[in-house]
């Protein structure tokens, strides 16, 4: 008894060379090749040369090591006509995704918290509907939303986008922010209203420094979701503006001149980056972005 | 909600009434008035601009007239039944994986998972390099001394659809896993104790015992893993283009094409119409199976 106490705990580790682990292992580790091998492919496409491109197998390792295509994705690979690269791509989508996140963070909170501790009568309703909303196919309100930034005058501007953005974020946003208000304390809100605070008096001196873990979450969830719109982006901005993944789909996708695979996978992992980095950094907070979208309750 | 009955009046909470403005417009204007402002207009003859001139069910009419339509109905059923089997499946094999009480648990859960961080255009695109015949995992195999061998579903009409869904379950399975992974972890290590005292092995207590428990889960990631099947725009753009001739169309993609390049307005708005049914048919028997029993459980 005594033993378990200083020892390791929990049942005895089983060795690795077991049938079932073998099974286990090897399965798992074929199933990884298969999430792998794309970036792989991409990686080393990308420090290839067009001839070496040319001959070798997309699997094989560069022999001649070039980062060439990815100044080319950067600066020069062209959308039919034009050859600027991807870099006012990165811009346009740090440009938009910047405040589109701030805004739609800043409204879905005070909607969470408005919902979570100043309930009026119809919220409910107001929070069902938004709900379903978000299941309702973009397609439906495209044209109309159109039509309602034309006569605010301004579509295809940045503001459009961030209005549009800050929209569609709402549902997933205020339901995470209402739940996570619902769950502290009851006593805190109780208490600062005794102490005659107010509705923002609460929200930004109680309850604002108390949900960096949620806002965290929120930040992880729309800059990758909004990084990597592609419809919106196309819909509601002119060419000049477009964001990097529609400026992408054009350099990949453009029928005009030779293709450079090299210079297209250097472009597709160039605009891929931003959210990798998020996800590799957050690691577990990512996770609890997803399921905090998925698990409703 | 805890708060118990107060008088009704206008001002009550005004602040938090203003504070939610926001939340009120988009759920009244946007989700719901501009919904039935595309259903009402799909009954009008528009073209390049909205016009109120009714037309009946016509736009519907020639909808289900036109082949690029059926083809792209059949396309995403065809999709959608194996999307949903084969992600299903593979996030549940994967979570089961992974909780095996494994090493190095965590990378392979981030290997799973990142794909999932990409945008749809980083992944079709990537997908269309793999998948390239002259370049791709094709002319790889036939290095190898297979020279006959066969595999760029990307450039056959009967095979691209398989194309892309390779990438799509590449791209989202790493969603379902998280999901399966969860609810396997949430389950009383006593049902294991049981099962193994009682002799039932691994697979079998898998299926036949843990499965089962994990229904509010599989009913979570069915209208997830739905939803996302329905919307299904960006992949098509960039791995295929619908192509080759119509054989990846999808009804998001024919709906844009209408809208916005077409000038065929009346159309768009009838193929999203129809979209909203087929979600409609998928989300009202959620609802009542999630909240049908509790009343107020939002």
């Amino acid at each position: 008894m005594q033993n378990d106490m200083i020892g390791p705990r929990g049942p005895k580790p089983r060795s690795i060379f077991r049938l079932s682990n073998l099974v286990v292992y090897g399965t798992i580790t074929i199933l990884a090749l298969y999430y792998l091998a794309p970036l792989y492919v991409m990686v080393v496409t990308s420090l290839k040369s067009m001839s070496e491109v040319r001959i070798g197998n997309v699997f094989a390792l560069p022999v001649n090591l070039t980062f060439d295509p990815w100044f080319k994705a950067w600066s020069s690979a062209c959308t039919g006509l034009k050859c600027e690269g991807l870099m006012g791509g990165f811009l346009n989508s740090v440009i938009i995704t910047v405040p589109s996140v701030i805004v739609s963070i800043a409204i879905a909170s005070v909607n969470g918290y408005a919902l979570a501790n100043w309930p009026y009568r119809g919220a409910n309703i107001f929070f069902t509907i938004l709900i379903f909303g978000a299941f309702v196919p973009y397609q439906l309100m495209l044209y109309p939303i159109v039509i309602i930034l034309r006569e605010l005058g301004v579509f295809g501007d940045l503001a459009g986008l961030v209005i549009v953005h800050s929209i569609f974020g709402m549902p997933i946003l205020t339901l995470i922010f209402r739940n996570y208000f619902s769950s502290l304390p009851a006593e805190l809100f109780k208490a600062a209203r005794i102490d005659g605070a107010g509705f923002w008096g609460i929200f930004f001196k109680v309850m604002l420094p108390m949900s960096l873990p949620i806002l965290v979450v929120a930040i992880i969830l729309q800059v990758t979701g909004i990084w990597n719109d592609f419809l919106f982006g196309i819909v509601y901005t002119r060419p000049e503006s477009y964001p990097m993944t529609v400026q992408l789909n054009n350099i990949v996708n453009s029928t005009y001149g030779e293709k450079e695979y090299n210079v297209n996978m250097a472009a597709t992992i160039i605009t891929g980056l931003v959210p990798l980095t998020i996800y590799f950094i957050s690691g577990k907070l990512f996770v609890r972005g997803i399921a905090a979208g998925a698990v409703k309750g | 909600m805890s708060a118990s009955k107060r008088p009704n009046f206008l001002f009550q909470n005004l602040a938090s009434k203003i504070a939610s403005i926001p939340m009120i417009l988009t759920a009244v204007v946007i989700f719901v008035g501009c919904t039935l402002w595309t259903v009402a207009y799909s009954f009008t003859g528009s073209r390049l601009l909205p016009r109120w001139r009714w037309v009946g069910l016509d736009q519907y009419e020639r909808l289900w007239e036109t082949d690029r339509w059926m083809i792209s109905i059949n396309n995403l059923i065809l999709y959608g039944i194996l999307m949903m089997l084969f992600s299903l499946a593979l996030g549940f094999l994967l979570a089961a994986l992974l909780d095996q009480k494994i090493r190095g648990e965590n990378v392979f859960r981030t290997i799973f998972l990142y794909p999932y961080a990409l945008s749809f255009v980083v992944t079709g695109l990537t997908w269309q390099w793999l998948l390239n015949p002259d370049f791709g995992v094709q002319k790889l195999v036939r290095d190898l001394g297979w020279s006959r061998f066969e595999f760029a579903p990307l450039t056959n009409n009967d095979w691209a659809i398989y194309g892309v869904l390779l990438a799509g379950l590449w791209q989202g399975s790493g969603l379902v896993m998280v999901l399966m992974l969860a609810g396997l972890r949430g389950i009383d290590q006593d049902v294991w104790k049981a099962a193994r005292v009682d002799g039932i092995s691994t697979w079998k207590t898998y299926i036949f015992i843990v499965l089962p428990m994990m229904r509010p889960i599989f009913v979570t990631a069915v209208v997830l893993v739905a939803t996302g099947i329905i919307k299904i725009f960006d992949l098509i753009v960039a791995q295929t283009d619908g192509g080759p001739g119509l054989s990846t169309e999808v009804p998001a993609k024919y709906v844009y094409d209408m809208m916005f390049s077409s000038q065929n307005l009346g159309q768009g708005f009838a193929a999203s119409t129809t979209m909203l049914l087929v979600v409609l048919v998928i989300i009202i028997p959620w609802s009542f199976y999630e909240f049908g029993g509790r009343r107020d459980a939002k």
